[in-house]
């Protein structure tokens, strides 16, 4: 069982899709180009903060608002290893599974855990943070295989036989 | 305990004993929906994730609606790329100039009771009003659809609308609708399921369940759907008791039951610019308005132009107000012509127009522009939908854009 360990960046709730890649950069040509301006209305220096690895906590409704791919693709790209949030808009969260974005509920280490601090996931099971661990589910094992893909594409070219 | 609608319908597909919200489980799709606008995405991902034909192409419908007729040059190239994809994989369910994609998915019976549709619009959800669990996705995801066949889906929470009683003359199931998406806010039914019981459903005609279904993506719901009974099996054509099966069971677990009294409700009209924005049409009566709209894939079937022309007989639009008329599709303009509701509007002063989209995705016949005001009856009213970002548009019931259309202001409809 994958087992991870990362620093917390700690949003609110409605992290709207507005929020995460606002419209007037959707026409840039390149996710990469796009990635600086992540969470900019909220926290314009949070892109240029955030470092492989680390996780995002945040309350209910991530997500919320338009259909726009290019939200989870952003925060894919800024490579933290996961979303921990109390709720998923529907379509934030399937286009988050089909562009390769892990997505945990829990509502619980919200009240806990503080910016900075480090949490260690293990999939499928549990979050441990300061001592106390936080059950999680797992997600089934065929959306995994989209993740672990890399996303939907790449699943189906690997299903057809394109990749490897 | 009983399971919900949506429930019972993913059971039937899967074959599992049970399933409980929150449960992913993976779907056998019964049909999907690809319109004009999409297609070339589709075809592109499709063709980038390595698949060389559909699972199944008799399953798989496509409409052009949206940019029938076109209105741009570059709209050409939808239609190519579509016909190119239609014989590349030999399909055969297409439909080039014959209305709007939600009208025909039930109408032409691709979408029955019990099937699980999805749709490359997020309006899919409108054959709940045909007992069918149908939802809307994205183009990647419809692409990989049409490759496995296969769809991965959350099993949503239900919310329990109940309405008994009758509804007064002058209101429609829009007013319903649109009084429920004021009352849970555009987000209430994110992710969930909205199961309609009550008599004031039982006494309503097909028509104005789709009208229902149709919109209850404006509360971001997943699915919206009506037990399947007698007007389901006759409309769809297939026996009642191959449908009888699809109802929420009375011990079906609900995060959250609504109810209203039908007597006790009235015209309403969502407000620029939100479709949860409502007020009753009398608190607005008197607003002059430019233009009225009567069309859509909310409300531009047989009853609603029947409506229409029964408050229109022998009266004319107000001068200075454009009237544009939408049937929803060539079969309902057909018997629309039949029944002698469209010389009824062309003798009040109506423009009608051709069977699409049209004027409900801002791209064709009537576009507006900034401080004008339309009362339509489409299903949203965002900034710069139907034209220019300062167009003021109201959405309310065929009746009451009928009698808007008379008096030239805003207007509580008499019936």
């Amino acid at each position: 069982m994958a087992t991870f360990t990362g620093k917390v960046w700690v949003l609110g709730d409605d992290i709207d899709t507005d929020i995460i890649i606002p419209t007037e950069y959707l026409a840039l040509p390149t996710v990469e180009d796009m990635k600086p301006y992540g969470f900019s209305p909220l926290r314009p220096e949070l892109a240029g903060q955030i470092e492989e690895g680390d996780i995002i906590v945040a309350g209910k409704n991530f997500g919320c608002g338009s259909s726009r791919e290019q939200a989870p693709e952003i925060i894919k790209a800024l490579k933290v290893s996961c979303v921990i949030a109390k709720s998923y808009a529907r379509i934030f969260f399937r286009n988050s599974i089909n562009n390769g974005l892990l997505l945990i509920e829990n509502d619980q280490i919200q009240d806990a855990v503080k910016e900075g601090d480090t949490l260690t996931v293990t999939l499928g099971e549990t979050i441990e943070h300061d001592g106390t661990t936080y059950p999680i589910h797992s997600l089934p094992d065929n959306l995994m295989d989209i993740i672990n893909a890399g996303g939907l594409v790449k699943a189906m070219q690997k299903r057809n036989g394109i990749i490897k | 305990m009983g399971n919900t609608l949506i429930e019972k319908i993913i059971m039937k597909n899967t074959g599992a004993a049970n399933v409980t919200p929150g449960e992913i489980v993976t779907v056998n799709v019964d049909r999907v929906m690809i319109h004009d606008i999409f297609i070339p995405f589709v075809a592109d991902k499709f063709k980038e994730m390595g698949f060389t034909k559909i699972w199944d192409p008799e399953k798989v419908v496509l409409i052009y609606d949206h940019l029938v007729p076109t209105s741009a040059v570059e709209d050409i190239r939808h239609f190519k790329i579509g016909d190119q994809f239609v014989k590349d994989y030999g399909l055969t369910n297409v439909h080039r100039s014959d209305g709007v994609c939600h009208q025909l998915m039930p109408e032409q019976g691709y979408a029955k009771p019990g099937n699980i549709v999805f749709g490359t619009d997020s309006h899919t959800t409108t054959y709940g009003g045909v007992s069918c669990f149908s939802s809307g996705v994205g183009y990647t995801e419809m692409a990989s659809i049409l490759g496995t066949g296969e769809m991965w889906i959350r099993v949503p929470e239900t919310i329990k609308v109940i309405v008994n009683g009758d509804l007064p003359a002058n209101v429609t199931s829009k007013d319903v609708i649109l009084r429920l998406i004021g009352d849970l806010r555009a987000d209430g039914a994110t992710y969930k399921c909205i199961e309609f019981h009550g008599d004031t459903f039982d006494k309503m005609s097909i028509s104005s369940r789709l009208t229902m279904s149709n919109m209850s993506i404006e509360a971001g719901a997943k699915a919206a759907i009506f037990a399947a009974d007698a007007k389901t099996a006759e409309y769809s054509k297939v026996a009642l008791e191959d449908i009888d099966w699809i109802y929420g069971d009375d011990d079906a677990s609900y995060c959250q039951v609504l109810e209203y009294n039908a007597a006790d409700l009235v015209p309403v009209t969502a407000c620029p610019s939100q479709v949860d924005k409502i007020k009753d049409v009398a608190e607005v009566a008197g607003t002059k308005v430019d233009q009225v709209f009567i069309g859509s894939c909310t409300n531009g079937r047989l009853e609603d132009l029947a409506v229409a022309a029964k408050i229109l007989e022998g009266k004319k639009v107000a001068p200075f107000v454009k009237l544009i008329v939408t049937p929803a599709s060539r079969e309902v303009y057909l018997a629309a012509s039949k029944a002698g509701y469209l010389s009824t509007l062309i003798k009040a002063g109506a423009i009608l127009t051709q069977p699409g989209c049209g004027l409900c995705c801002g791209r064709a016949c009537g576009i507006l522009s900034d401080n004008e005001v339309v009362m339509a009856t489409n299903n949203r009213n965002f900034l710069g939908r139907m034209g220019t970002s300062k167009v003021q548009i109201y959405l309310g019931s065929p009746a009451t854009a009928a009698a808007t259309a008379v008096a030239g202001v805003i207007t509580v409809p008499e019936m």
